[in-house]
């Protein structure tokens, strides 16, 4: 199997001695530390994620030890968008909306199974993953995930926080989606990819 | 108002061990049949659920007397839908779930439209105003034309989805699009799409058109899709 | 003129990817020649006066969901108002037909997702009718279990983002604190939190462990304490009551026609509730009573909710009082798996076992709809067989659905404030509404 479309190549000019002295990671450590305890997250709940969502936003497991307590629901002022529950394609456009609204530096979690590849709704309304149509740093499988998994997620987006570098420019620049499809993964590996489960147009599997 | 008010007999009780076939019906069945006879096609008991199937043309008139009538007053639309059946060679069916609030009755009123007739029945809106919405995803999901329904158009797809009416049979499971095709042509839609030439009930403004804009709704052309 | 295909740029969101907009040029073969023109004029009719329609959603804190309200107001005030849905289409009808019975169940979990397990209940008692099979005594009340603490965590999610939406932020960490015990509670039962999957087609997935019943009766010792301390932060307060009183008003002959049910209906004054007027799983033998209102405001619906909270926990001590003992799963071997420890190890359960999976019952022909009292309104699922394991037709009748239909009703003339305390009023769960 594999991907049939070559990846794509991107020369990025970086030499470490120059860039990386002693006062560039020190402050890399604390613009790092900063974003990674105080990431706001930009809630965009649908479904039954949404539910186990607020209730590691409430008491009893408490996002706010993490500083997300602050729910940012305008995307101008998030850090990150936390797509929670099942994106039909009539919702599409509007989490690719909502992902461009938002400013740099910005990540996503995918939260529970049908965010990250369409989950149990294999038909013709759900989105197969929303990495298909905005860049996903984590993604958080369950259906819904536990709290506890829904932290354990954030924990590891702050861990990727903590190890970027601000000499790296790769990792603030914005991916575009190809102009001719607006897909973020070219539609012949989309179509690969979706084809062991059946998409009509090639039906594999006879009564599913 | 209080629930039973008519209904004859104690309080309801949970039915138990009902039969397949044959039990008791419900009263409105033969009422309806002794009021319109040859336009009642059959009447079925099944699990305890009377069904009545009705001409496809007398539908609207037997639901506004069910509705009207004193002895009747079923003045709850709890459904609208329609089935489809595996096998092509059975109609669709559109059926509707009638409850009388005061005589405490439920109802099924379903209608055959037979096959090659076109897909259209009397829209039961002027009745029920429940009917608005569920009218619409009928037709959303099965494309059944609802006529004399004010405003008749997807509800639960967007406006301008082209792969078909996802309910019917003959609809597969994951669409007809390949899945990228299916992106592109969400990505494609308009979510700015405000409000339509239907919404705003431009029967009332219409005559102040301009001549051109006139001719270009009426050709079907429609803004902010 | 001959016909010439052109290429044209569509824009998939208005906007580039710095988030600035970006005009869509439209070019037409206008006499031969490709013209890229500005877009057409707005075609609307002009909006007398200073009409201002403004667009809440579908991403928006207060909508409950993915539910867009476009709405054209004087001022604040609203003249009329647009609800789209659909956000959140997942085709739950078109999945039930591929689907055998038992798998359905796992769907209604998450349609209704904050009435799980009532909704895997409802399921249930409609393919058991569907079937023609009655269940035991005890998997009875334990579904009559199951359905009052899916009311109880049903309209505790309500009542804490109805708080929120108003401006009260307290009882919204206060329910959800209750709603964990709840959780714990089944998660003990079942396994799962939030989508339960509880039910099965002639019993249960699984009977409560020892202890359980402890665990329950201690919840309802020490919840009321919580709905008493909501209620004296909350229903005579006069921010509360000025906020909610005379909102949103249904009149009874206006509710029944728009076919509102549940807390809707009966906040306007009419007591149908499915317990009582069609009842199931041996409702009419609880001693319980129906909330019922009188003016069908926001007001009226909160607090018939809130009473009907008080009513739930009646029905649960009642119920945990009178559970017998018995199996809980019918013995019917052509439904009902076999016990773990016997398809592991014995041939014949284990091909028993495989049969009842791969290929699934298969009920006789018919068709059948069992309504059930969701904290919603009536909720039903209407089945169609035609005798074989996957049902022909999966109908969801969705009260929140037919109730928010009813919101261009009665948002007219309120201010926008008092539009999203309507819309939290009507408690919608947009998974239902959309299916």
């Amino acid at each position: 199997m594999g991907l049939t479309a070559p990846a794509e190549h991107r020369t990025v000019e970086y030499v470490p001695e120059s860039q990386e002295g002693w006062a560039v990671t020190r402050l890399d450590f604390l613009v790092n530390w900063a974003r990674a305890n105080s990431l706001w997250p930009m809630p965009f709940g649908t479904a039954c994620c949404a539910i186990e969502f607020m209730a590691t936003a409430a008491s009893d497991f408490d996002l706010a030890r993490f500083g997300m307590e602050r729910m940012s629901f305008s995307p101008r002022q998030a850090d990150v968008l936390i797509c929670a529950g099942r994106v039909p394609f009539k919702l599409a456009p509007i989490i690719r909306r909502i992902w461009q609204q938002m400013p740099q530096p910005k990540w996503c979690i995918s939260m529970g199974a049908c965010a990250s590849t369409g989950g149990m709704f294999d038909n013709y309304a759900v989105v197969q993953g929303i990495d298909t149509i905005i860049p996903v740093d984590v993604y958080v499988p369950g259906c819904p995930p536990r709290p506890e998994g829904l932290i354990y997620g954030i924990r590891m987006l702050q861990e990727k926080v903590k190890n970027e570098r601000a000499a790296d420019t790769r990792t603030r620049d914005e991916m575009e989606p190809d102009p001719s499809s607006q897909l973020y993964i070219p539609p012949s590996v989309i179509d690969e990819l979706g084809e062991p489960f059946g998409n009509s147009v090639n039906q594999t599997r006879s009564g599913m | 108002m209080q629930t039973g008010s008519s209904a004859p007999g104690g309080p309801p009780v949970t039915q138990k061990n009902l039969p397949h076939r044959g039990g008791e019906a419900n009263p409105s069945a033969r009422a309806l049949q002794n009021k319109y006879a040859s336009g009642i096609k059959r009447v079925e008991v099944i699990w305890g659920e009377t069904v009545v199937y009705i001409e496809p043309g007398l539908v609207h008139d037997a639901i506004r007397w069910l509705h009207d009538d004193p002895q009747q007053r079923y003045d709850f639309l709890s459904d609208v839908t329609a089935v489809e059946y595996r096998d092509a060679e059975v109609p669709i069916e559109v059926v509707w779930h009638l409850r009388s609030l005061p005589y405490r009755r439920f109802l099924r009123i379903k209608a055959q439209i037979p096959k090659g007739a076109p897909l259209e029945i009397e829209s039961v809106y002027d009745i029920y105003r429940a009917a608005d919405w569920l009218e619409r995803e009928c037709y959303d999901m099965f494309g059944i034309r609802f006529r004399g329904h004010p405003d008749l158009r997807r509800l639960l797809m967007w406006e301008s989805y082209k792969e078909g009416f996802p309910l019917r049979k003959d609809f597969p499971l994951r669409g007809r699009f390949s899945r990228s095709e299916q992106l592109r042509q969400a990505l494609a839609q308009n979510p700015e799409a405000r409000y339509s030439m239907e919404e705003l009930s431009i029967a009332d403004a219409f005559a102040e058109l301009p001549e051109d804009m006139r001719e270009r709704l009426n050709k079907g052309e429609r803004t902010g899709e | 003129m001959s016909k010439r295909t052109i290429e044209v740029e569509l824009s998939t969101s208005g906007l580039d990817a710095q988030g600035r907009p970006q005009r869509v040029p439209l070019v037409t073969n206008d006499g031969g020649t490709a013209v890229a023109l500005e877009p057409p004029p707005s075609l609307e009719p002009d909006i007398e006066g200073e009409h201002m329609l403004i667009n809440i959603g579908p991403q928006h804190p207060a909508t409950h969901g993915v539910l867009r309200l476009v709405l054209e107001l004087d001022g604040e005030t609203v003249v009329r108002c647009i609800p789209h849905i659909g956000y959140l289409h997942c085709g739950f009808e078109k999945i039930g037909e591929y689907r055998q019975y038992n798998q359905i169940i796992c769907w209604t979990d998450r349609e209704d997702y904050l009435n799980s397990i009532g909704n895997n209940v409802t399921f249930a008692l409609g393919a058991e009718r569907l079937f023609g099979i009655e269940i035991t005594e005890r998997c009875k009340v334990l579904r009559v279990i199951a359905c009052e603490l899916s009311r109880i965590m049903s309209h505790l999610v309500w009542l804490g983002t109805f708080c929120i939406d108003i401006g009260a932020f307290t009882p919204f960490l206060w329910a959800f604190q209750r709603r964990e015990e709840i959780y714990r509670l089944i998660e003990k039962w079942v396994g799962a939190r939030l989508t339960t999957t509880a039910t099965r087609v002639g019993g249960m997935a699984a009977d409560i462990p020892s202890g359980w019943m402890d665990g329950l009766r201690q919840f309802t010792r020490t919840f009321p304490h919580t709905l008493d301390e909501i209620d004296r932060v909350l229903t005579r307060n006069a921010i509360w009551v000025g906020r909610t009183v005379g909102l949103g008003v249904m009149t009874p002959e206006e509710a029944v026609n728009w076919g509102l049910s549940g807390p809707m209906l009966r906040a306007s004054g009419v007591d149908y509730d499915v317990r009582k007027d069609f009842p199931y799983l041996d409702y009419e033998t609880y001693d319980f009573e129906v909330p019922v209102g009188t003016n069908g405001d926001v007001y009226d619906r909160y607090l018939v909710r809130f009473e009907e909270m008080r009513q739930s926990v009646r029905i649960l001590q009642q119920a945990a009082d009178r559970l017998p003992d018995g199996p809980v799963n019918i013995d019917d071997p052509r439904i009902i798996l076999p016990p773990k420890s016997k398809a592991t190890s014995e041939m014949e359960s284990m091909i028993h076992h495989f049969k009842v999976v791969m290929e699934g019952p298969r009920p006789p022909i018919g068709e059948s709809y069992v309504a059930n009292e969701s904290p919603k309104g009536e909720k039903g699922y209407y089945m169609v067989s035609d005798g074989t394991a996957k049902p022909v037709r999966w109908r969801i009748r969705p009260p929140s659905f037919v109730n928010l239909a009813a919101i261009p009703k009665m948002v007219e003339g309120h201010l926008l404030s008092d539009v999203i305390a309507i819309n939290a009023s009507i408690d919608i769960v947009m998974g239902e509404i959309d299916r």
